[in-house]
């Protein structure tokens, strides 16, 4: 099995340990795993903020950069990235005939870490251990779009000493939203602030995302807030909960 | 009704206001003062979450919900790609059982048409039951201001108090689920003239006595439409007070106001809609009350209007047909985006400025009004997908966010800073070089902000970020500096 890791931008730059950890853990199963470093972002930024042309520069970059690689499945450790990708590139692209063939092949091969783990592997458990209570936020685009939502709690629930909670309305968005957390930040923190209040309810010492940048947005609340909560990647999860 | 009005007409005014002004401030100012107000907070979960609770314990128990929804979907996109047609029976089989039908294009066409008719007959006292494509085009306030001397009555209790205290619905189904019991207490208590008790049933009998005045009353009865049938000319309305039935069969005239979206083709069409609609809405299996009217009272028969009069109303629908927005006519009024959207669980609805609020009112304001009346809207939405995902008829409103964002890209209406950002943010990422020295410099630059392991609070735009949470900064080397030294 042959593996191209796809790290967005933001875990590149920003919790690079997220990506350490996801190569750990896919070489323990005997993946072998490439890394294209002419990969820069899916574009997602521009997207969501309507600039199509934009998106659709980077989303050509992409495209090549991966197609250049021989490989069976592209992974990423964020949902939302990957949704990116196995969506909306075919739905940018959709107008021309070329370049949404190309994203349409491509989007068949890309899988979410869990999604890969769990669906692509058969992996259930892979005998890591952590201790602590934890609730698990499920990205939106994960949730809804990829419908990968019982792979990542499945995996948690056979992590040896950790106890996986329930917590409050825990289908709802945390508020990030990309750059909605700037261009409406009263309400994005808000939204922040009823996860928090969930998390507090629940008990739990920590919080697990797929996606680093709902953590970011939480996290960045929960430290403005005085909350020492630990906050982990699922990938660092899997790796024993190390930070890398 | 009389203590109420001048309010009514000031803070009506301000509202609209406030709605014509609303760029990307408009809506962030709205939201923060309804993020500060926890009664409001209060309100909206007690509201949403009875909603949510209840539309997902009816939908659980009906195994073929998600057929019904792919069924809801086509059927609509049928009805709209064959829309003339379907609207050219519906006149026919209504003007067939001696009904009236009149194409109206615009909010001003409706005002005329029913002010006119109300003149003709001498009407003083018009009753309505509770209708979004009325509010839409402010038919209340325009036909009080146009025609001296009429007096427009909301039947819908919620509705009614909303009229009363000069406020607008903020909920599609709970137009008053802003207002807490003190509140709908004073309002009714300076309608009484007296003061009423701040318990539940005194007031509904007071209200119901108040109403029943105007019921018994009435001239003329509007009601809207949830639901309009081409093959027979029915008119489907839904509620759960029967307030449109004593609208609709006491007055000896009823005026019927429809978004020409309203249709479907055939009556057996109903039964896929009006399943999803209440179990959508408010988590009943059928509401209280379904009624379906077939033209004006026949020969033989004992109840319904001696007149009726059917408005097909465009106002801006026409113009999505065969357009990557024409999914955003599909819709069926039921507020379930609303009630899961987590923007609209903070804001309420006033917070959007307009009729419509929530997931589908940020679509479909800018689409109907044009994004210089709602350029903010767009955006007030994080694109989780909760909306599609719980839309009966499956539209797929965050998409639709999507592609009306990239509109306003396209018709140069979006922030300019925002497209240098963009345009910078294309030119770096399309390029590895220029990504790899930009992170190296935002490393360096950073050295100086930083404080505890966050980068401090900044200043200019990234405020926004920084104001209210910690930035973490970026890592001393990259994951790709990682990779290469080895791991």
């Amino acid at each position: 099995m042959r593996v191209a890791l796809f790290v967005p931008c933001y875990v590149d730059l920003i919790n690079p340990e997220v990506g350490v950890s996801v190569v750990r853990v896919l070489r323990r199963l005997g993946v072998d795993v490439i890394y294209p470093e002419g990969q820069t972002c899916c574009g997602q930024p521009t997207f969501n903020s309507g600039f199509f042309d934009e998106a659709r520069t980077i989303g050509r970059r992409f495209l090549e950069v991966f197609e250049k690689e021989r490989f069976d499945y592209i992974v990423c450790p964020s949902g939302s990235c990957t949704t990116m990708v196995s969506h909306y590139y075919p739905f940018v692209f959709k107008d021309l005939p070329e370049e949404r063939e190309r994203s349409e092949v491509l989007a068949g091969r890309v899988r979410e870490f869990s999604d890969f783990l769990v669906n692509v592997m058969g992996v259930r458990d892979l005998g890591a251990r952590l201790e602590g209570k934890a609730v698990f936020h499920c990205g939106c685009h994960q949730r809804r779009e990829l419908g990968v939502l019982e792979e990542p709690r499945g995996l948690l629930s056979n992590v040896g000493g950790l106890d996986l909670l329930d917590w409050e309305n825990e289908e709802l968005c945390c508020g990030f939203g990309g750059t909605f957390a700037v261009k409406m930040p009263d309400v994005s923190t808000a939204m922040a602030d009823e996860k928090i209040k969930a998390l507090e309810k629940s008990g739990a010492d920590t919080l697990i995302s797929g996606d680093s940048s709902c953590l970011m947005h939480l996290g960045g609340r929960l430290r403005r807030t005085g909350h020492d909560t630990r906050i982990l990647h699922l990938a660092q999860v899997l790796d024993d909960g190390k930070a890398g | 009704m009389e203590t109420g009005k001048p309010a009514r007409k000031r803070e009506t005014e301000d509202y609209r206001r406030e709605g014509l002004a609303s760029g990307i401030e408009g809506f962030n100012d709205r939201a923060r003062r309804a993020v500060a107000d926890e009664q409001l907070h209060d309100s909206i979960e007690l509201f949403t979450h009875k909603s949510v609770a209840g539309r997902n314990a009816v939908l659980d128990a009906l195994p073929e919900a998600p057929e019904l929804r792919e069924r809801a979907y086509r059927i609509k996109q049928e009805t709209m790609a064959n829309l003339d047609r379907y609207l050219g029976q519906m006149a026919d089989a209504v003007e067939a059982r001696g009904g009236n039908v009149f194409f109206a294009g615009d909010g001003e066409d409706v005002v005329r048409y029913i002010g006119d008719l109300a003149q003709r007959k001498g009407a003083k006292i018009i009753t309505k039951s509770k209708s979004m494509a009325t509010e839409e085009i402010e038919l209340n306030r325009r036909l009080e201001e146009d025609y001296a001397g009429l007096e427009i009555v909301e039947t819908d209790l919620g509705e009614w108090i909303a009229q009363l205290a000069g406020d607008t619905p903020s909920h599609i189904v709970g137009p008053i689920l802003h207002m807490n019991l003190k509140r709908i207490t004073e309002v009714l208590s300076r309608t009484a003239g007296e003061e009423l008790p701040p318990d539940v049933e005194a007031l509904g009998s007071f209200a119901r006595r108040r109403l029943r005045e105007k019921f018994l009353t009435a001239d003329i009865g509007i009601t809207g439409a949830n639901f309009g049938v081409a093959e027979t000319g029915t008119v489907a309305t839904v509620t759960n007070e029967g307030n449109a039935r004593l609208v609709t069969s006491v007055p000896p005239v009823h005026v019927v106001v429809m978004g020409i979206e309203k249709l479907v083709p055939r009556l057996m069409d109903l039964s896929v809609f009006v399943r999803l609609l209440a179990r959508s809405g408010t988590g009943q299996k059928l509401t209280v009350y379904t009624n379906f009217i077939t033209g004006p009272r026949q020969m033989g028969e004992l109840d319904g209007a001696e007149e009726l009069h059917l408005i097909l109303m465009d106002n801006g629908r026409s113009r999505l047909l065969g357009t990557e927005f024409e999914e955003a006519l599909y819709c069926i009024r039921c507020g379930a985006c609303l009630n899961v959207c987590p923007v609209y669980r903070q804001t309420g609805g006033h917070a959007y400025g307009s009729t419509y609020s929530g997931p589908i009112g940020a679509v479909i304001t800018p689409l109907l009004k044009g994004h210089d009346e709602a350029k903010d809207l767009p955006h007030a939405s994080s694109l989780c997908g909760a909306c599609w995902e719980a839309c009966p008829v499956g539209i797929p409103l965050h998409e639709l966010l999507l592609k009306l964002r990239n509109q306003q890209v396209e018709e140069g209406l979006a922030d300019k800073a925002q497209e240098i950002a963009f345009k910078g943010f294309e030119s770096t990422m399309k390029r590895p070089v220029l990504y790899k020295i930009s992170s190296k410099a935002g490393r360096l630059a950073q050295k100086p902000l930083l404080r505890d392991g966050s980068v401090r609070p900044l200043p200019g735009p990234l405020s926004a970020w920084t104001d209210s949470r910690e930035l973490p900064p970026l890592a001393e080397k990259s994951f790709r500096e990682l990779w290469k030294e080895g791991i």
